[in-house]
């Protein structure tokens, strides 16, 4: 029989502090899909995608029902769509929409891989793959985007920096009905990962196996509820007890990603350790870094709390798995956390401070939006700080900005669901056109003499 | 293969009945069962056998949740799994 406290523990877990598994995300190839026209690829690429991914939803609902636990999103990724349309770059569009249509078929909400690796170079296909993603973004509802401009062992691929403050700046003028939501789909990475099952981001890797499951466990609730059991504790026992807290979070999301793939007919790939917040109250990063004892999210200590809390959920969550992957840390999205919105409108949290958050935890600057009017060589610039943090500190960062056509810093914008609200962030406004435009290629950072 | 039914909430008269009775129909095994009261809480843990379920363990589910609701209290059954995984190593 089990230990009453601890069945009793799972429960208060789930019911009250919003335990659940985030997502469940198949990766699927595309590669044994491409034929000799745009139209034949898109035609194959629909036909695989509803047939690998056709139980997704019931398989995971079933889950759910079974271990009683919620699965909040059913989600797919697959192999970079520059790879698959590079015989007819300008037709990728076609691909995209297929991939759109089989989204809507298996009901699930988002679908990654509408990607491009250009970390050392740009060919001339994915030039124009590149230029075609706010066309694709704004006539399409569930595809997601991502890039990867640089990498710790390639360097950074400035042109494709400068191209991609031109394609954010882009989408969000297509976009601008819905306050350039195609930004929110949007992801510039530096040391992508190829596993990673959260969205904008997830693509599915050339190095990965046919079919795969990977999924992403969440909780910053559970964290915080259970900090709020020893308020006094010193540091270490309150990474301690957030190791013991993400070891149990993992321990359930590897049970599912078992299942989940079993089910599915499909290899298990990894758990993603992070801990994603939703902007629901109860459910955020935020407040977690306040419970250990900041009085607002942004202050200084900030990075150091949000440090040491990356580092324990990671040491908790990796024993509990046998295969962790992914982005695996806590994230830090503005508009997707109750308690980063409420700093942010406060004026408390800057995105100076966020980028330096950005040093020592997962991801990037993710879902902050910016005035309407900020160049698109300025968005390049922080692009490039951004990556050239992921280049120097080997780890993966990115940016995911949206530059709201028509607004400026005091005014609010509601993305809605679980893509939040956030009130429009300044930015520097000195001009760093002359950096960017320059072009060519930072260097790989030399790997030893670390200081 | 077995679940773990945990009925939580107010205390009042003939959960346990309810409870059992409705198990005992769907051709469920009660192998173990912990009872507490805290105060007026409630909350009873029952480790039950399944392997002789008609349906899936998922409408069973859905089943527990709406004769707790008609009883007013939280019932729930999770696959043992759940559990295991998380407490044990």
């Amino acid at each position: 029989m089990f230990n009453q406290f601890d069945v009793l523990e799972t429960i208060d877990m789930i019911e009250r502090e919003h335990l659940d598994i985030r997502t469940i995300t198949m990766g699927i190839s595309l590669l044994p899909c491409v034929r000799s026209t745009a139209e034949e690829t898109a035609k194959q690429v629909y036909e695989t995608v509803c047939k690998k991914a056709k139980n997704i939803v019931r398989v995971a609902e079933q889950l759910s029902g079974e271990y009683g636990i919620p699965i909040v999103n059913k989600r797919v990724s697959v192999t970079p769509v520059s790879l698959i349309s590079a015989a007819f770059p300008e037709q990728a569009g076609k691909i995209g929409k297929a991939l759109d249509k089989a989204a809507k078929e298996l009901g699930i909400d988002f679908l990654g891989g509408y990607s491009a690796l250009v970390h050392k170079g740009t060919a001339d296909y994915e030039k124009t793959f590149l230029e075609g993603i706010p066309d694709l973004l704004a006539s399409t509802e569930r595809i997601c985007s991502s890039v990867n401009i640089g990498s710790s062992k390639s360097g950074i691929n400035m042109d494709a920096v400068k191209l991609m403050g031109e394609v954010v700046k882009r989408t969000a003028e297509l976009t601008k009905d819905k306050d350039g939501l195609g930004c929110a789909k949007l992801v510039v990475f530096a040391n992508a990962v190829e596993d990673n099952p959260f969205m904008a981001g997830a693509f599915h890797g050339v190095g990965e196996s046919g079919t795969v499951i990977n999924v992403g466990v969440s909780g910053p609730g559970v964290v915080k509820h259970a900090l709020e059991n020893i308020p006094d504790a010193n540091l270490n026992d309150a990474a301690e007890m957030i190791k013991r807290t993400a070891f149990k979070i993992t321990r359930a999301g590897q049970l599912i990603a078992k299942e989940a793939a079993k089910r599915l007919d499909a290899e298990f790939g990894i758990v993603d350790l992070s801990l994603a917040p939703t902007p629901v109250m109860g459910d955020s990063v935020a407040h977690i870094l306040e419970e250990l004892g900041l009085e607002c999210v942004g202050g200084h200590g900030t990075t150091a709390a949000l440090a040491m809390l990356n580092d324990a959920v990671k040491k908790g969550g990796v024993m509990a798995s046998s295969h962790v992957g992914g982005l695996s840390g806590a994230f830090i999205p503005v508009s997707e956390d109750i308690g980063m919105i409420q700093a942010a409108e406060k004026g408390l949290l800057h995105i100076d401070k966020l980028e330096a958050m950005t040093a020592v935890c997962s991801v990037g600057l993710d879902m902050i939006a910016i005035p309407g009017k900020t160049p698109a060589t300025t968005i390049s610039a922080i692009i490039a700080d951004e990556a050239a943090i992921g280049m120097i500190n080997n780890k993966t960062t990115a940016v995911r900005v949206i530059p709201v056509p028509g607004k400026d810093v005091g005014d609010c914008v509601e993305f809605g669901g679980l893509l939040g609200r956030a009130p429009i962030m300044p930015v520097n406004e000195t001009d760093s056109s002359r950096f960017i435009l320059r072009g060519g290629r930072i260097p790989a950072p030399i790997h030893s003499n670390k200081n | 293969m077995r679940a773990v039914v945990t009925v939580t909430g107010k205390d009042k008269k003939g959960i346990i009945a309810k409870v059992s009775g409705f198990l005992a129909d769907k051709g469920i095994n009660v192998e173990d069962i912990s009872q507490t009261l805290l105060q007026d809480y409630f909350a009873m843990i029952m480790l039950v056998d399944i392997s002789d379920l008609k349906t899936e363990l998922s409408e069973l589910a859905k089943e527990c949740e709406k004769l707790g609701n008609e009883i007013g209290m939280s019932i729930r059954i999770q696959h043992e799994a759940i559990f295991n995984a998380m407490h044990n190593i």
